[in-house]
């Protein structure tokens, strides 16, 4: 029997290994810490707010898509209900002078997300794929309408506010700054990353691994993979809720745009953005998208339309995400083998950039005549001023689309011989891409 | 209290069979590419707009032929061009990818026509009371409306229950592999399929177009009751998706007429209770429900019948 538990098992990791993975979460630590004194303006301190609240949202949302294989298009749910949750428990404690500090309220969104995935869960797990996914469409929709109905308790179109400063002082602060929030965000957030990530490591995160792979199997070794669906939805709703009071600190207001199909849209683009396949995807993706929405908006109008095409090209070009592609590359990295791919790369990225230029152009024009056509033909997109009347200005973005479009289709045709020809270098030096 | 079951009933079955011409094409593309095309509904808008430009050109009649023609090639070029590409990455990339198009396809409607509705009017031919029912006109365009879908309803019938390529589309609900096996080139009737799927979602819209309100979020509006109706219908089934077409458009159509609340019913609620969200319950009015009903009914469905009405395949 010991036999049989020492091959099947993983060998105990080697103290060189542990100490690399501690690390790893001390640096974490570390550069929550050090971040604000770093960025200390006020803008900044928010955008990172905003980050950690998407990160904990994003996680929690790929515990369900990434490692149950459960596509939702209604975790925004859960986030909002905890938001509310939290916003009436700050009213309530605050009008009572309850003895409960501010760093624990999110807890409560966690658990009024958790209670919400109990309730709704049972139902909307006991199928999957594409049956869950529009069960949980029809279920947030169930939800989102019926906030607009319970006016009393969602606070109808204007939402419900409250004032975190009238809890419970602890160690002299009241969370009035910026910076105490950015604190409160960091501690919950780095928590909450581990807590998720020792979730994948129990033998619960490998029986949902096995749920997104096959669940048939999994019927046949004895566990119920609906039971599975069902746990790992109700983790999910949890850190959901924790994520949606966190929101709901830092903006000290909950509306029903928490729990709109918008919502529920973005956390979808952030994690499949950064990528599905591995745990530090999502965590890259919230970045990626949280930074992209703040900065796109101050770019040009039609930053949505711009998020999308985003979208669209990584579902089409690189299913894995951002962390799938890099992550393509550590076996050539490992062979000394990226050379051989490198320059490629820089070949193809040349048409690329113009077609992507030539695109950009052309949509900026368009949305000239579309959107203000009575404005000065002068504009400035992406910090470039152009003519949009001009013919020259068409010529060009014609000329860089199509042109772009022509070249890159073929530059990408040597990317991929260059790929295999390194990729079986790779091979015969015995890592396996 | 006749006359509004009565005119219920004929909106009902209106608004059921417009979104059988919508359920319809979804539960065939779902049945054989295996993929819920979530931007359904945007070709729905996208029809509505085409059809709007269009007969802004050449007049009411030739936007009719010519929108749906425009949504179709279009939808054959997504197929094509986009999900085929996709297809090898799976059904959740598939899913994905649909979801992505229907997010850009309204920006792109939001940038070219703006965001507040256009001014789609009923052509003067059929501007009209068809007939008055207990002193209520009923308007001509309604009737057409409902003909219009009936009409197509029949044509899609026949083609699917006489014709050598609706046999084959009947094959490839059941054994999609089979079909492919047997030599038929799959990829092309694929396109075909999702290219008439979407053309009649487009055809729905323009003739929902100027009735209803022509306007960016009208995509986002009917998905989600959509897929209610393919879900609550079993997914892949194609009678299931007419029933339930039909019986989410009668309930909705009756709840929306209904004024009568728990209030109504049980006299007021005690002064203790006013400002609790108890209050809002009771006070709220069938027609302020209506939106929630065919939620509420999935909901149900899935409890007590989880493969839906008439579904016989696990997803």
């Amino acid at each position: 029997m010991s036999e049989l538990t020492a091959s099947a098992a993983p060998p105990l990791p080697a103290t060189a290994e542990k100490l690399k993975f501690y690390g790893l979460w001390v640096i974490a630590g570390l550069v929550l810490l050090l971040l604000p004194k770093i960025f200390s303006s006020g803008g900044s301190l928010t955008t990172f707010s905003l980050i950690g609240i998407s990160i904990i949202f994003s996680l929690s949302y790929n515990i369900l898509l990434g490692q149950t294989g459960m596509l939702s298009f209604g975790h925004a749910v859960y986030y909002g209900l905890g938001g509310f949750l939290v916003i009436h428990a700050i009213n309530i404690i605050g009008a009572n002078k309850l003895a409960i500090p501010l760093p624990i309220v999110p807890l409560i969104g966690g658990l009024a997300g958790l209670f919400f995935a109990v309730l709704l869960g049972w139902v909307s797990t006991q199928r999957s794929g594409t049956a869950f996914a529009m069960i949980s469409l029809g279920v947030a929709e169930l939800i989102a309408s019926s906030a607009l109905i319970l006016r009393t308790f969602f606070g109808g179109e204007a939402g419900v506010s409250a004032n975190r400063t009238k809890l419970l002082k602890l160690f002299g602060w009241n969370f009035g700054p910026q910076i105490q929030i950015y604190y409160l965000v960091a501690a919950w957030t780095l928590i909450a990353v581990i807590a998720m990530y020792a979730l994948t490591r129990t033998p619960l995160g490998r029986m949902c691994n096995a749920v997104r792979d096959n669940p048939e199997r999994v019927q046949f070794v004895g566990y119920n993979p609906h039971v599975v669906r069902y746990l790992a939805f109700c983790f999910s709703g949890f850190f959901a809720g924790v994520a949606g009071g966190l929101a709901a600190i830092n903006f000290e207001i909950a509306n029903s745009a928490y729990l709109g199909a918008e919502q529920s849209g973005t956390v979808l683009f952030a994690t499949y953005i950064g990528g599905v396949g591995f745990f530090i995807g999502p965590i890259v993706g919230a970045i990626f998208v949280t930074l992209l929405s703040l900065g796109l908006s101050d770019l040009t109008q039609v930053w949505q339309l711009y998020f999308g095409l985003i979208f669209i090209a990584v579902v089409l070009f690189a299913p894995g995400g951002i962390t799938g592609l890099l992550m393509m590359h550590r076996p050539l990295l490992r062979a000394g083998a990226l050379a051989r791919v490198l320059p490629s790369y820089l070949i193809a990225l040349l048409p690329t950039l113009a077609m992507i230029a030539g695109l950009v152009l052309s949509i900026e024009t368009t949305v000239h005549y579309t959107v203000n056509p009575g404005d000065d033909s002068h504009i400035k997109a992406f910090g470039v001023n152009f003519d949009a009347a001009s013919p020259y200005i068409w010529a060009m973005a014609a000329i860089l689309l199509i042109g772009g479009f022509l070249l890159a289709r073929k530059t990408w045709g040597w990317v991929a011989l260059a790929w295999d020809s390194a990729s079986s270098a790779a091979r015969e030096k015995g890592i396996a891409p | 209290m006749l006359e509004l079951i009565v005119i219920s009933t004929l909106n009902g079955v209106l608004f059921g069979m417009l979104l059988f011409l919508m359920a319809s094409g979804l539960t065939v593309i779902f049945s054989m590419l295996g993929v819920l095309n979530f931007a359904h509904a945007s070709f729905y808008m996208l029809g509505a707009f085409f059809g709007f430009q269009v007969s802004r050109w050449f007049g009411f009649w030739p936007a009719l032929l010519i929108a749906p023609l425009l949504a179709g090639a279009l939808g054959a070029g997504v197929e094509r061009f986009g999900l085929r590409r996709v297809h090898r990455n799976g059904h959740v990339a598939e899913l994905l990818f649909t979801f992505g198009l229907a997010f850009v396809i309204e920006e792109l409607v939001q940038i070219i026509w703006g965001k507040s509705p256009v001014d789609f009017r009923i052509p003067a031919l059929l501007d009209f009371p068809a007939f008055t029912i207990f002193s209520t006109n009923y308007p001509a365009y309604k009737m057409f409306m409902l003909l219009v879908s009936i009409a197509i309803f029949v044509g899609l019938l026949l083609v699917l229950k006489k014709t050598r390529i609706g046999l084959i589309v009947q094959a490839a609900l059941t054994h999609p592999h089979m079909v492919g096996h047997l030599g038929h080139n799959v990829g092309r009737i694929f396109m075909l399929v999702f290219g008439v799927g979407t053309a009649l979602a487009a055809v729905a819209g323009v003739i929902a177009g100027p009735a209803l309100v022509t306007q960016s979020n009208m995509a986002g509006l009917l998905g989600p009751i959509l897929f209610v109706v393919v879900v609550v219908g079993g997914l892949g089934s194609l009678p299931g998706a007419f029933v339930a077409s039909l019986l989410i458009g009668l309930v909705q159509t009756f709840a929306v007429s209904m004024n009568g609340s728990l209030s109504g019913a049980f006299g007021p609620l005690s002064p203790a209770y006013a400002s609790s969200w108890l209050a809002d319950i009771w006070g709220v009015t069938i027609a302020q429900v209506a939106p929630i009903v065919p939620y509420v009914l999935l909901v149900l469905i899935l409890i007590f019948r989880p493969m839906g009405l008439l579904g016989t395949r696990d997803t």
